[in-house]
C-alpha cells in the first residue's frame, strides 16, 4: 500500500513536472508561431502587391497562388500546436465494464491474425476478443475458435447489399455483440496488454466517446525509407488537436463508447428515413402529374384510379409535414395503394397490365432498381397512364422504413467514405461528443514494406480524406466549434498539396530554361521579403514538433504529389459524379511489383526536367543571356525540389525490413 | 430480460419485456422479434410497461425488428413506454418513426 502511495505521488511529481514543462513550451510556441504568422502575411501582400510579373501572369499568378496556399497550411500547423498539451494520465477504470475487442481482418495471412488476436486475448482487463472475417475462411474460423476467441462473419442479410468494405465489417459485428466499450484493432496491430487499462479510464467522463492511441510499426527501422512512422501526427498533430476536443478517431488503436456509435446510428437511421420517404413520394407525386397530362379520357376507371392515388399520396405528404409518424403514415398509405389497385384490377383484367406490371417490376421492397428503370421508361416519352400507375405502385411499395437498400437499417459507422474513422469522429463531434488522444504506444503493427503498397494506402487516406470534405464539409458541420472546424478544414487542406508542389517545380525551370521570372523584384530584394518567413516557419516546425525527427514527412509530402493530386481528383469526381475510387484494400505482406519506376513515372521526370533545367541556366549565363544571382537562388530551389524526390531513390531500393540493400 | 408472447385473437403477437432493453439485452430482444416474425407473425406489438431503461442498442433492437417485420409484410408498433423510454424515443427522434400507443390494444386498432 505504501509502496503504490510513493509511486502515484512520484507520477503525480512527474505530471506536475510535466504541465510546467508544457506551459513554458507553449508560450516559446506561440510566439514563434506569430511571428511567423506575421512575416507570412507581409510577405505574401508584397508578392501579392508589389512583385507580380505582368509579363509572364501564366507562371506569376499559379506561383503566388501556390505560397497562398502554403502560408493557409502554416497557420493551421500555428492553430493545431496553438494549445498543445500532454494530457494527465486518466484515473483507474472500474473492474466492471464490458468490452469488446474487435480485430478486423479481410485477406491478411491467417498467422499473422492469430499472432493479433492470441495478444488481444492476453489483455489485462476482462474482455471479449473477436476475430471479424471479412474474408469468410474456414480455416481461420477453426484456428480462432480453437483458441476460444469468437468468429463472427456477415450473416446472409448482406447478400446482394452494398458491404462498406471495413465500415460493413464494424458494423455487423457492432450489432452481435454487446460490449460497453469497443477496442478495435487492424489485423497486424498487436496490443500490449495494458492497453484497456490506461485508455478506459477517460471514459469516466460520460460524454467521451473515444480513446486513439498512436499507430507504430515493428518492421520499421530508423532510416525509415517508405516514410511509415508519422511521429509528427502521433504526437504533436494530434495532441495539438485533441487540446480543441478534435482528436482524430483513426481506425484502429482505438477504444470506442458503444452508446455513442448507436446514438449517431439512429440518428442517422431517422434522418435516412425521412430522406428516403419524402423522395419517394415527390418521385411518384411527379409521374402521376404526368400521367395525368398524358391521359385522354378513354379509360374512365383508369384516370379515377389515378386520381384516388394521387390523393392518397397528397394526403400522406400533407400530414408527414404535420408531423405524423413515418412507419404509420406509410404502412396506411400501401394499404390505401393496395386496396385501389385492387379495384382496378378486378375491373379490368387486361392483358396490358400484366406486360406493364413487369415492367415496372413487382418484387416490391428489394425493386430500387426496377421502380428506377421504370420511372426513367416514362420520363423518356414511352408513357401511358397504366404504366404510371405501376410505377407508383411499385414506388410505394418500396417505401419503407427499413432503408431496404442496406444490409442493416443502423450503420454506426459512417459509410460515406473509405475513411469511415475520419467520418465517424466528425459525426461525434457534431453531435457535441468529447474524444480523446492518448500519447502512448500501446500496439505494434507492421507498415507496407513495398513502395507499390505504401502508394495505395496512402492514395487511400488522401482519397478518404477528400471524400468526406466533399460529402460533409466540416464548415457546415453547424453543431461543431469554430476550432473543430478548423482542424477537420486543416486535415482536408493538407491534401491539396500536389497542386502547389508542381507549381514549386514548374517556377524554376521556367526560369532556367526560358528565363522567364514570376517575380519582378531583383533577387536580392525577394531573398530579404521570403528568407524571415522561411526562417520563422522552419523554426515554428522545429519548436512545434518538439525536436521530433519530420523530415521524412516532410520529404514525403512533396515526393508524392501525383497521389495527392490523383486522390483529389478521383474524390471529387466519385463524390460529385459517382466514379468508383478503384478502392483496393492494403496487403500488409510485401508484394510482388514488376518495375517499380512505373510507380513513380511522374516524379521521375520532374527529376529530369529538373535536372536538366541547372546545365541550361549555367550555359545561358556563359552565353550572357542570363543573370548570375538569379540564376544561383534558382539553382539552389532546383537542389531543395531534387532533395525532396531523392527520398524515392531509397524506396525504390528498399526490399523490406531487415533486408537492406547496403 | 424476461419477455412473454401473447397471440390475440386479430393474429398480432404482443411481446411483453420485462427488465432494461439495453445493449445487454438488444441481441436478445432482436432473436426473438426474429423468431416470431419467421414463424409468420409479422404483426407485432412490444409492449414496454415493464421496461424502466431504454438505450440506444435498445432501440436499435427495435428497428431491426421493424426491418423484419416490414419485410414479411407485417409491423411492429411499440406500446405503452415509460417516462424515460418517452424521453429517449424523443431525444433520438425516433417517434418520427416509431409512435408510442398508450396500450398493446391500441397498437393495431387502426388497421
Amino acid at each position: 500500500m505504501t509502496g503504490t502511495l510513493t509511486l502515484s505521488r512520484g507520477a503525480a511529481r512527474t505530471e506536475r513536472l510535466d504541465r510546467r514543462q508544457d506551459e513554458r513550451h507553449l508560450i516559446l510556441v506561440r510566439l514563434v508561431a506569430t511571428v511567423t504568422l506575421l512575416l507570412g502575411t507581409l510577405y505574401i501582400a508584397w508578392r501579392w502587391l508589389f512583385s507580380l510579373n505582368p509579363d509572364a501572369l501564366w507562371i506569376a499568378v499559379p506561383l503566388v497562388l501556390a505560397e497562398t496556399y502554403s502560408l493557409i497550411d502554416v497557420t493551421f500547423f500555428a492553430i493545431t500546436v496553438w494549445r498543445v498539451r500532454r494530457r494527465p494520465r486518466p484515473p483507474a477504470p472500474p473492474r466492471d465494464w464490458t468490452v469488446d475487442v474487435f480485430i478486423a481482418t479481410y485477406n491478411e495471412p491467417i498467422d499473422l491474425v492469430l499472432r493479433t488476436a492470441e495478444a488481444a486475448k492476453r489483455i489485462h482487463y476482462p474482455h471479449r476478443t473477436w476475430v471479424l472475417d471479412d474474408g469468410n475462411r474456414p480455416e481461420l474460423r477453426e484456428a480462432i475458435e480453437r483458441e476460444g476467441i469468437g468468429y463472427l462473419t456477415r450473416g446472409a442479410a448482406w447478400d446482394g447489399h452494398q458491404r462498406h468494405a471495413k465500415a460493413g465489417n464494424l458494423n455487423n459485428a457492432i450489432l452481435a455483440t454487446e460490449g460497453e466499450f469497443i477496442l478495435v484493432l487492424d489485423a497486424d496491430q498487436v496490443p500490449d496488454a495494458r492497453i484497456l487499462d490506461h485508455t478506459l479510464g477517460y471514459f469516466l467522463d460520460d460524454s467521451v466517446a473515444f480513446v486513439q492511441t498512436p499507430q507504430t510499426f515493428g518492421n520499421v527501422g530508423s532510416r525509415d525509407p517508405l516514410g511509415s512512422d508519422a511521429p509528427l501526427f502521433y504526437g504533436p498533430i494530434q495532441q495539438g488537436k485533441d487540446a480543441w476536443n478534435a482528436a482524430f478517431f483513426c481506425g484502429s488503436n482505438a477504444v470506442l463508447r458503444r452508446e455513442a456509435l448507436m446514438q449517431l446510428a439512429i440518428a442517422r437511421y431517422v434522418k435516412d428515413v425521412e430522406r428516403s420517404v419524402a423522395h419517394a413520394l415527390r418521385r411518384a407525386s411527379r409521374v402521376l402529374e404526368q400521367a395525368r397530362r398524358t391521359d385522354d379520357g378513354k379509360d374512365p376507371v383508369l384516370s379515377a384510379a389515378l386520381s384516388a392515388l394521387d390523393d392518397a399520396i397528397g394526403e400522406t405528404r400533407r400530414s408527414l409535414q404535420d408531423g405524423e409518424p413515418i412507419a404509420l403514415a406509410t404502412f396506411e398509405l400501401q394499404r390505401r395503394v393496395e386496396g385501389i389497385s385492387r379495384d382496378l384490377v378486378a375491373i379490368q383484367l387486361h392483358a396490358a397490365a400484366l406486360d406493364l406490371a413487369d415492367l415496372a417490376g413487382e418484387t416490391g421492397i428489394a425493386a430500387d432498381l426496377d421502380f428506377t428503370a421504370a420511372v426513367d421508361q416514362l420520363s423518356s416519352g414511352e408513357s401511358s397512364p397504366l404504366a404510371a400507375f405501376t410505377a407508383v405502385q411499385a414506388l410505394i411499395r418500396s417505401l419503407d422504413v427499413d432503408l431496404g437498400s442496406e444490409a442493416q437499417p443502423l450503420m454506426p459507422l459512417a459509410t460515406i467514405s473509405v475513411t469511415e474513422d475520419m467520418a465517424t469522429a466528425m459525426r461525434l463531434h457534431s453531435a457535441g461528443w468529447r474524444s480523446v488522444y492518448h500519447h502512448e504506444n500501446l500496439a505494434v503493427g507492421l507498415a507496407p514494406e513495398d513502395l507499390g503498397t505504401m502508394l495505395r494506402q496512402r492514395l487511400r487516406w488522401a482519397q478518404g480524406t477528400v471524400q468526406v470534405m466533399l460529402r460533409e464539409n466540416p464548415h457546415l458541420q453547424r453543431s461543431m466549434t469554430f476550432a473543430q472546424r478548423l482542424m477537420y478544414a486543416a486535415t482536408g487542406w493538407s491534401y491539396l498539396s500536389g497542386f502547389a508542389t508542381v507549381v514549386y517545380f514548374a517556377a524554376p525551370i521556367a526560369y532556367l530554361c526560358f528565363g522567364v521570372l514570376p517575380a519582378t523584384a531583383d533577387p536580392i530584394q525577394f531573398l530579404v521579403h521570403f528568407l524571415p518567413f522561411l526562417a520563422a516557419s522552419r523554426l515554428l516546425f522545429l519548436v512545434g514538433s518538439r525536436g521530433i525527427p519530420t523530415r521524412r514527412g516532410r520529404q514525403y509530402s512533396v515526393a508524392l504529389f501525383p497521389v495527392w493530386i490523383r486522390a483529389t481528383v478521383t474524390a471529387a469526381a466519385n463524390v460529385f459524379f459517382a466514379r468508383p475510387l478503384d478502392f483496393v484494400v492494403t496487403p500488409k505482406t510485401r508484394q510482388r511489383t514488376g518495375n517499380a519506376l512505373r510507380l513513380v513515372w511522374p516524379q521521375a521526370v520532374m527529376a529530369v526536367l529538373l535536372a536538366v533545367s541547372v546545365p541550361i541556366g549555367v550555359a545561358r549565363v556563359t552565353l550572357g543571356v542570363a543573370e548570375p544571382i538569379p540564376v544561383l537562388v534558382n539553382v539552389v530551389w532546383v537542389a531543395v525540389d531534387l532533395a525532396a524526390l531523392g527520398v524515392l531513390v531509397s524506396a525504390l531500393r528498399y526490399r523490406g525490413y531487415g533486408k537492406e540493400a547496403e | 430480460m424476461e419477455s412473454d408472447i401473447t397471440h390475440r385473437g386479430d393474429g398480432v403477437a404482443v411481446l411483453a419485456l420485462r427488465g432494461k432493453l439495453n445493449m445487454v439485452t438488444a441481441p436478445v430482444v432482436r432473436e426473438t422479434i426474429t423468431a416470431l416474425v419467421g414463424d409468420g407473425h409479422s404483426r407485432v406489438v412490444v409492449d414496454l410497461a415493464e421496461v424502466p431503461f431504454l438505450d440506444s442498442s435498445g432501440l436499435g433492437a427495435l428497428i431491426a425488428g421493424l426491418k423484419s417485420a416490414r419485410q414479411a409484410g407485417g409491423d411492429l408498433r411499440i406500446a405503452a413506454p415509460s417516462e424515460q423510454t418517452r424521453l429517449v424515443l424523443r431525444l433520438t427522434n425516433m417517434e418520427r418513426v416509431l409512435t408510442p400507443y398508450d396500450t398493446a390494444e391500441e397498437a393495431f386498432a387502426r388497421a
